[in-house]
């Protein structure tokens, strides 16, 4: 799930319009979904017409006619299926900084899509009423692989995002946007929880150009009652990711009382030196009152500020703050001369000195994907 | 838990009191704690089915008045239901579908309901019946009717949900509209099923088919996600009975229907505490399996904790003591 309010969750207009919703309390016809439905790719078939999936750590066992605990993936006489291929719930026009992806092509446009589903149930969500829902919930439109590609194109986006609820889950669909979209010249970048099998993993992110992991706490306790989700699998995910030569950002949302204590900080900061190198890029952002928990206050920018200096000390060189518009944080330094080399604003990059992949004062290399 | 067999339905709920009163050891004090028991109503026909494998409609109605009659202590099936509904309430009927034909809440059970509300004084388009698919109802032997002054049935996904999220601790959903706007009453009839998961799916499982996530809600057995399910007001509120039909039951292989694991049970489970009618229902389960020479599901760690914590002092729900249960089996 996004840590950050995405084009859905912000109102912003749609590019691909879903049709109307049914009126309160008026029965309505509904459509087939067979357009939608196509055989998964990860799974193992079991006795009794029951499947393992082999998507994410969960492997959920599913009976016939029953769905995982993702809702849009359905076992059909011990065959299983996902119900979201193209169906595509939310398709947005965002900038990179949106996701956020601040060192993978600064100022560019992602052309965002979503389908309805997700494998944990972050008790923060900002999205949840599509990510916690089941396909046929949310109104959507048909968008085939080709059709995102060209709609990417026709809106001047060099990238695909696949984001606001949880790519892994529609795993299947991501892969074949993403061939189609190379075939037209157009990257891929996920916005994505990790919480991924290996196997799942590589195949389906191996198509990726770009990948921003929300890392959601340090603590499998947070993981178990807040996201309803595991940690290891995660960061296992993460080094994997880094090992396959992936760009990678990590986001980490933090929650006032549950996940911002200076030792969480700390180990965090910590293992992302030792596992994934300094020059990974962590964003710490600003939590708001959502979905279950709306009982918390909005993170203190102190609480941010303390977290990016614990992380800034233990030497990471791009530790950013975010949600806060405005905040110096949210812009790209050099490690070596401390002067600035991308200013943002809100969202837009508005300034980026960054020349052939170097500080253009100090000469230090920034490590990303500065252009196209 | 204490069963009764024989004689006329006034000496089954005399005796059940009176053995209560004993169980919890006598006085005043238990014997107001006797007084506050759920009573559960089980009751058979072996010939409901006749010489043929379907229901007789004649058959099942009686069947429902002698439940009914036997829970409300009423010599009249009217008389039984008027204790319940009145003119003007709108009465929604929740089955289970889930099953198809093979084991879902009957037609004819439906149809004895709806004849006897109507008599009652309910208006029939007052009346909905209702799951949460339309196309799942319809492959259940279901036709949809969606206007006009006769009985109303289709499924949420005809109407949606609220916008708004019910919350109550781990669990935080959005309620069919069905439930929300089209009830006062709800009238809730389940099926009596073995689940892989949960151990077993009857009433209080059941309210997996009102909300928008059911997905969610499977981990750890479902516990605790039916009890705080059941505990959000909208649903806490309005259900007001349950009628488990277990007509057919299935001991084994659920939630998906199996046919070499069920058994014409020929029963009818009547309660106003779900949680002292699925303990009921369970412990049925769990004699089908003996029978069958299976394990306890304990023995298969798939026991439903979900009652217990459903009759905890978190929830109160209703109990799941057998020294609590006034069961009445007919």
């Amino acid at each position: 799930m996004c840590a950050l309010a995405s084009g859905a969750a912000l109102g912003m207009t749609s590019v691909v319009q879903p049709p109307t919703a049914s009126a309160s309390g008026v029965p309505t016809e509904t459509s087939g979904d067979a357009r939608f439905v196509v055989e998964a790719k990860f799974y193992e078939k079991q006795p009794n017409r029951k499947i393992k999936c082999k998507l994410c750590p969960r492997e959920c066992v599913v009976g016939d006619k029953e769905r995982g605990y993702c809702g849009v993936r359905e076992n059909r006489g011990g065959t299983y299926y996902t119900l979201v291929h193209s169906r595509v719930c939310a398709a947005h026009v965002d900038p990179v900084e949106k996701k956020p992806l601040f060192h993978y092509l600064p100022g560019s446009l992602a052309f965002s899509i979503a389908t309805a589903g997700c494998n944990v149930n972050c008790k923060f969500c900002q999205n949840w009423d599509i990510s916690q829902s089941r396909p046929e919930q949310i109104p959507a439109q048909y968008t085939p692989p080709r059709r995102v590609a060209e709609l990417a194109r026709q809106y001047s986006c060099p990238t695909i995002a696949y984001t606001y609820s949880e790519p892994v889950i529609f795993a299947e669909f991501l892969m074949d946007a993403a061939d189609a979209g190379h075939e037209a010249g157009i990257r891929s970048i996920v916005v994505s929880n990790g919480f991924m099998q290996q196997d799942a993993l590589k195949m389906a992110y191996g198509k990726m150009d770009a990948i921003k992991i929300d890392l959601k706490s340090f603590s499998e306790s947070y993981y178990r009652q807040v996201v309803t989700g595991q940690l290891k699998p995660v960061l296992e995910s993460l080094v994997t990711l880094r090992k396959m030569g992936k760009w990678i950002e990590i986001v980490f949302l933090v929650l006032p009382t549950l996940n911002d204590s200076d030792a969480e900080f700390r180990g965090l900061a910590q293992w992302v030196k030792a596992n994934l190198g300094a020059d990974v890029p962590l964003h710490f952002t600003q939590f708001h009152p959502e979905y279950l928990l709306k009982n918390l206050p909005i993170t203190p920018v102190l609480t941010l500020e303390r977290a990016k200096a614990i992380a800034d000390a233990e030497g990471l060189h791009y530790v950013y703050i975010g949600n806060v518009p405005g905040h110096p944080s949210q812009n790209t330094y050099c490690p070596k001369c401390r002067k600035m080399l991308v200013e943002r604003v809100g969202f837009t990059a508005s300034e980026m000195l960054i020349k052939n992949g170097r500080c253009p004062f100090c000469q230090q290399p920034i490590p990303g994907v500065w252009h196209v | 838990m204490r069963t009764q067999r024989n004689g006329s339905r006034r000496d089954f709920l005399k005796r059940s009191l009176a053995g209560a009163a004993l169980l919890c050891g006598g006085g005043a004090a238990e014997a107001l704690a006797a007084g506050a028991q759920s009573r559960v109503v089980v009751a058979h026909d072996t010939q409901l089915r006749g010489t043929g494998s379907a229901i007789d409609d004649q058959r099942m109605l009686a069947l429902v008045d002698r439940a009914m009659q036997a829970f409300f202590d009423r010599d009249h099936p009217l008389d039984a239901w008027r204790k319940l509904v009145r003119p003007g309430d709108t009465v929604s009927l929740k089955v289970n579908t889930l099953g198809g034909r093979g084991i879902s809440t009957n037609i004819q059970l439906v149809a004895a309901v709806c004849e006897r509300l109507q008599q009652a004084g309910v208006k029939p388009g007052d009346i909905v019946v209702w799951d949460r698919d339309s196309d799942e109802l319809e492959r259940a032997g279901f036709h949809l009717a969606t206007g006009g002054n006769c009985v109303q049935c289709y499924g949420t996904d005809r109407t949606g949900y609220e916008e708004e999220l019910s919350a109550y601790g781990s669990v935080g959903s959005r309620l069919s509209k069905i439930l929300t706007q089209r009830t006062d009453m709800l009238i809730n009839l389940p099926v009596l099923k073995d689940h892989d998961g949960a151990g077993v799916t009857i009433a209080l499982k059941n309210m997996y088919g009102v909300i928008h996530n059911p997905n969610k809600y499977h981990p750890n057995g479902c516990d605790p996600f039916v009890a705080d399910l059941n505990m959000l007001p909208e649903i806490r509120t309005k259900m007001r009975l349950s009628i488990c039909d277990a007509t057919m039951a299935m001991y084994e292989g659920g939630p998906g229907y199996k046919p070499q694991h069920s058994w014409n049970a020929n029963a009818l489970l009547v309660s106003t505490d779900p949680v002292a009618l699925d303990f009921t229902g369970w412990q049925m389960i769990e004699r089908k399996r003996a029978e069958k020479g299976l394990k306890t599901l304990a023995a298969e760690e798939r026991a439903p904790s979900y009652i217990a914590t459903a009759a905890d002092n978190e929830h109160r729900l209703g109990t799941n003591q057998p020294g609590r249960i006034s069961l009445v089996e007919l």
